[in-house]
């Protein structure tokens, strides 16, 4: 069986961000990209899985949706360990598209298991899993935080609010994962590294998908009001403020 | 015409976050001039159905088919997709939780909605529609248009407060048309914490960093917590240390939390951890380090040793509750 793995590729999370063109478009200068923190996580525990001759997972691929700049990342995660990778030559400006983008891919190329983060760290928009589920009718499985599979068959444990749950679904499936799915992100080797150089990333081109949302502007955050600082000997007084000034408590 | 709220339930059980839900819902309808409709699925009582209606929906749709007892994404999909289409709803609001983000974005594609995720403020217009969220992990804010005809809001949690306001609701029970070949979603087992206050629901959340020292000083914090009605959380090195659980991690890669209070003890405040509790209304922060950039996101701090600190805080508090 074959996991897909849906990357995106996102300014390094400690980006100062900034935006050009009258706070229309994010400024990318000298801003270093990176796989998006849960997609890697996904890419990890696929490859655990696949390191498993138990599991039955035989592949591992990427998919991508982007221009041809984002290349570096989807080499990156063949580094880490994908087999191969397919990259769509579009520039989405939505969930929407990606997910439209995505799901044609796997029309014409059907996975078992595919694995999404739970959101991007740039439009933190947790849509395009689920999205892509909707497009190819496949069931779908949120908040994914465990993730077995033996003999080809999956158990999935998903977050629910104040505990967990222990569900299957027919194959193929999406699961969008997001934290405990992977310990820690696996690290490229310089093995991997070499390796890499030698995967084929396939290029197919996009379908037309007409956006559903147009952005106007970005705002950056207010400024937050100057830290008031309580005397570390009387602690007494921070209690009063949070009762008297801020009235939280 | 007519704005549609889904409202999870909790064993059978509304909670503030359906408050806020429906309140939210009732302001867009009389923005949009229409009325609020909530959606309930699943096993809940006519008297607590109607609490829906004091927060301003004028109708509520409630489904118990035994199908829908378990949440299966395409199930629950097919299910509000066609409430939505018979109540003519033009704008559908679900939680920006769990269970919303396994809904909404199907619901997106079914409808061809456009999507406002995670908004945590009413639309800035209505013609054009355009919705304020959160980008670049709180780093950013984005006034975001959406071009189709139905459309989709999913709310943060704590980011609306629930008005009351009296108002009369009808409640129709309705069947949807679901066959049980449509569930794909087996659950074979469950675990709940109970009793448990949950982090997401927490309006003042007290979180300890390495700063804390060591697992075994969280007793005064703990403290505090319960004194204030609080949640506990921590950052992320002290969960991957497993002096915590890692249910209590916020930051980026954990929970995003939004209490009225945060009070960050011994937590440097790297971008990570405050891209998880930015949207806060107030930040507390107690650390030793005064170049710490916590204390830029906070708006009261202690530069101190939190071993120090915290039992004097615990004190002041149980002080000020003697009163």
């Amino acid at each position: 069986m074959k996991i897909l793995v849906c990357i995106s590729n996102v300014p390094d999370t400690t980006t100062k961000v900034k935006f050009t063109d009258n706070n229309t478009k994010f400024d990318s200068t000298g801003v270093q990209w990176v796989i998006n923190p849960w997609d890697e996580l996904a890419l990890t525990r696929a490859l655990e899985l696949k390191d498993n001759p138990a599991s039955g997972v035989k592949g591992v691929t990427v998919a991508h949706v982007g221009p041809a700049t984002s290349e570096p990342t989807i080499r990156k995660a063949l580094a880490i360990g994908a087999d191969d990778a397919i990259r769509v030559n579009f520039e989405p400006t939505e969930a929407y598209q990606v997910a439209a983008q995505l799901a044609e891919v796997i029309k014409n190329e059907p996975f078992d298991i595919i694995l999404c983060g739970i959101e991007s760290s740039d439009y933190n928009g947790s849509t395009v899993g689920s999205m892509l589920a909707e497009f190819l009718n496949a069931p779908s499985v949120s908040a994914v935080s465990g993730l077995n599979v033996e003999n080809g068959e999956a158990t999935i444990t998903r977050d629910i609010d104040g505990g967990k749950e222990t569900v299957s679904v027919p194959k193929p499936f999406v699961a969008i994962v997001q934290k405990g799915i992977a310990k820690e992100p696996r690290i490229a080797a310089m093995r991997g590294i070499m390796q890499a150089r030698t995967k084929q990333i396939k290029v197919v081109e996009p379908v037309s998908v007409s956006p559903l949302t147009e952005l106007i502007e970005f705002e950056p955050p207010k400024p937050r009001a100057k830290c008031i600082f309580v005397d570390a000997e009387n602690p007494k007084q921070l209690i009063e403020l949070l009762q008297n000034e801020a009235k939280v408590i | 015409m007519s704005v549609l709220v889904f409202t999870e339930n909790w064993d059978g059980n509304f909670k503030k976050l359906s408050f806020e839900l429906v309140s939210y819902a009732a302001k867009v309808a009389e923005m949009t001039g229409t009325t609020a409709t909530a959606l309930s699925i699943g096993q809940v009582s006519d008297d607590e159905l109607k609490k829906l209606g004091n927060y301003g929906a004028k109708k509520i749709i409630s489904l118990k088919s035994d199908l829908l007892k378990n949440l299966d994404s395409q199930a629950y999909t097919a299910a509000i997709a066609e409430i939505a289409q018979n109540e003519g709803a033009k704008i559908i609001v679900l939680a920006n939780n769990n269970m919303g983000k396994s809904i909404a974005p199907r619901l997106s594609v079914r409808l061809k909605a456009a999507i406002g995720s995670g908004t945590n403020k009413l639309p800035l217009s209505t013609d054009p529609f355009v919705v304020y969220r959160k980008v670049y992990s709180g780093n950013a804010f984005a006034h975001l248009k959406l071009n189709t005809e139905i459309k989709i809001l999913t709310l943060m949690q704590n980011s609306f407060d629930p008005v009351e306001t009296a108002n009369e609701a009808s409640i129709e029970n309705r069947e949807v048309s679901i066959d049980g070949a449509m569930v794909k979603t087996q659950v074979k087992d469950v675990q709940k914490q109970t009793g448990k206050l949950l982090l997401t629901d927490a309006e003042i959340v007290v979180s300890g960093g390495r700063g804390m020292k060591s697992p075994d000083n969280w007793g005064p914090l703990v403290e505090l917590a319960d004194l204030l009605g609080a949640a506990t959380a921590c950052s992320r090195p002290v969960s991957d240390e497993g002096w915590r659980p890692h249910e209590e991690h916020t930051g980026q890669t954990g929970k995003i939390v939004a209490p009225n209070l945060y009070i960050a003890v011994g937590i440097s405040g790297a971008t990570q951890h405050l891209a998880g509790v930015s949207a806060s209304k107030y930040i507390v922060a107690i650390n030793s380090d005064k170049d710490a950039p916590i204390f830029e996101a906070a708006q009261y701090g202690i530069v101190g040793d939190a071993a120090k600190i915290l039992p004097q805080l615990v004190n002041a508090v149980k002080e000020v509750k003697a009163k």
